[in-house]
């Protein structure tokens, strides 16, 4: 069952990403309502699918690799619920669902480990973390994806040539505040996670350790230096963008070190 | 029941002939008697804007009716053959929907035409001059410039180098309140574009000019501030945009000059319009983080892109049109009645 609310999930995304091509190849890039209904469909059919097996396991489901991108994916959707509104940036959605869609792919086609490590026992400290972790993912993956329009509107802009991405994208000046908002937020979920992770006293592989440390000192130092004015937009845009592939680069490790031996 | 239309407008008479019909607010109401005392008549609107004198009509005997109608055009400007151009039924619904469309006017894909036509037929619909032949036409013109609008590119961009450059702050600053602006020279156009964000909610305009009384008695005129010109850099603390427009033969703003400038702007953008020719901001200073600079060229070049997107539209929007006449003309065919 859950195979095919993912499959359905998956359907609604690409159909999003679908109709967002094929408005950019009429030359408007403005999303529709349907973009909209779409990403609500996807998070609908995310959320039950979640909900299943959570009740299956008895637990928050992330307890393979499988389940933490499903997770994650669900994740990115409800943050850009919360943020894409917030700021009036339309097409953060038109950005996120390939995003989403990505991940989700790569977590069905990919021969990835699905088999849930469980716990002997149930310790709500961890399981708050974990959830925590991976949601600050979901606000970092929106910072990236904000991060990378604010690179294409700059680009546009010093083009000095016009064209319909232009006159799409929201103005240069909201891509950068929602960039360095969504660190923030990202952050404060990390840091919460962190001290859940620390209050359950769980045991720590140091490569794990020092990767999540490494990100939340780099998103950290990103937050630091635009509040005291000496990283300009740009650049914390260009490294909220590295700094999210690196995060979904080392997943998998980080996830493999996480399951209970 | 057939739609008549009998009319002048911006491609067939120059202004001084336009002027000589135009129907300003008071005259409307007794133009609209007038026009509704001609036997055969069921109903009529007048849409008098600077661009166009046009009168839209519904009845059942025609000839008699543009007769009428010609003979109220003639006898109120006073000539003996109006340059007027007429349309019947099909025609007639076809050109109140391109024209409500922005498709007839002078810049292809303006928006105001739409408003002056809603403004015209409530006028008519007030005083009781329309039909039920009229107001559903009408209804569906508004129908149609809506979705021309929002399925087309044809109202896409700006057009003229004063609201690209507006279009562009927006577009790197989002909202405009607050924001300061000065005006490196006094020139018309820059005066415009001043204007222009004025308009948006820009806070504060400085002016610097060679000549101070002209900067103070422009700065007077759009409530800003003037400043000596030599000391322009001195007032450029927290200025979000820059609108150049001096006769110096060399740059004035140069990338070394905004670079120590820009250390106290911190992370705010600077918008450079240089409207001069010789250019009064060195090119290089572009590639300055946060600096966006636009010269003439490269506004006009924008104007210039967005005029071929909207004509290369033009057949997709009478595509759209051509099928909401057919629906309006098998409406007509269901509802034949003198009805008024």
């Amino acid at each position: 069952m859950d195979a095919y609310l993912l499959a359905a999930a998956t359907f609604c995304l690409l159909s999003s990403f679908g109709h967002t091509l094929f408005k950019l190849g009429s030359g408007r890039v403005q999303p529709g309502r349907l973009n909209l209904v779409m990403m609500i469909v996807a998070f609908g059919l995310l959320s039950t699918d979640l909900w299943m097996r959570g009740e299956v396991q008895r637990s928050c489901p992330i307890n393979s690799l499988f389940d933490v991108l499903v997770f994650m994916s669900w994740s990115t959707i409800l943050i850009y619920f919360v943020v894409g509104s917030a700021y009036r940036l339309s097409l953060l959605g038109a950005f996120t669902s390939p995003l989403v869609l990505g991940i989700l792919l790569f977590a069905q086609i990919t021969p990835i480990n699905r088999d849930a490590h469980m716990r002997l026992f149930r310790d709500h400290w961890i399981e708050l973390h974990a959830a925590l972790s991976i949601i600050s993912y979901g606000a970092f993956a929106l910072a990236g994806v904000a991060g990378l329009m604010y690179l294409l509107q700059n680009r546009q802009l010093k083009k000095r040539k016009g064209g319909t991405l232009l006159y799409n994208l929201p103005p240069i000046t909201d891509l950068g505040i929602a960039n360095a908002r969504l660190i923030w937020l990202g952050l404060i979920l990390l840091t919460v996670s962190f001290a859940a992770g620390f209050a359950s006293g769980m045991q720590v592989n140091t490569l794990k350790f020092w990767t999540s440390a490494g990100i939340w000192a780099a998103y950290a130092l990103m937050v630091l230096l635009r509040g005291i004015h000496t990283m300009a937009p740009k650049r914390t845009a260009i490294l909220s963008v590295g700094v999210f592939i690196f995060i979904l680069v080392t997943l998998p490790v980080i996830q493999h070190l996480s399951n209970p031996k | 029941m057939t739609i008549l239309c009998a009319g002048i407008n911006h491609h067939n008479a120059p202004i001084e002939v336009r002027e000589k019909f135009a129907i300003g607010g008071n005259d409307l109401q007794e133009s609209l008697a007038q026009l509704r005392a001609i036997d055969g008549l069921f109903g009529a609107v007048i849409v008098s804007t600077c661009n166009r004198v046009e009168f839209y009509a519904a009845s059942v005997c025609p000839m008699r009716v543009m007769d009428g109608m010609r003979r109220f055009i003639d006898k109120r400007a006073g000539v003996t053959e109006a340059p007027f151009y007429t349309h019947d039924s099909h025609l007639s619904i076809r050109h109140l929907f391109r024209v409500a469309s922005g498709l007839d006017s002078m810049v292809i894909g303006e928006t105001e035409i739409l408003g002056q036509i809603k403004q015209a037929y409530t006028t008519a619909f007030k005083f009781g001059a329309t039909n039920v032949h009229l107001n559903k036409l009408f209804q569906n013109a508004f129908r149609v410039a809506k979705q021309v609008r929002s399925e087309t590119q044809i109202t896409r961009g700006s057009t003229s180098v004063g609201s690209v450059a507006v279009d562009l702050a927006g577009k790197i600053f989002g909202d405009l309140s607050g924001r300061k602006v000065m005006l490196l020279g006094a020139g018309d156009t820059s005066e415009r574009v001043a204007r222009s964000l004025v308009s948006r909610g820009v806070r504060t305009v400085i002016v610097a000019n060679r000549t101070f009384d002209r900067a103070a008695a422009l700065a007077d005129e759009i409530g800003g501030l003037a400043v000596h010109f030599d000391h322009w850099h001195t007032a450029f603390d927290e200025v979000d945009i820059l609108i150049c427009s001096t006769a110096a033969p060399h740059p004035i703003v140069t990338r070394e000059k905004l670079e120590a400038i820009m250390q106290s702007h911190q992370e705010r953008p600077l918008f450079i319009i240089d409207l001069a020719v010789p250019r009064d901001v060195h090119p290089s200073v572009n590639d300055l983080e946060n600096v966006y600079l636009y010269d003439i060229d490269s506004l006009e070049q924008i104007a210039r892109q967005s005029i071929e997107v909207r004509q290369g539209e033009i057949t997709r929007c009478e595509k759209m049109i051509d099928r909401h006449v057919r629906d309006f003309l098998l409406w007509m065919r269901n509802h034949p009645g003198a009805i008024r």
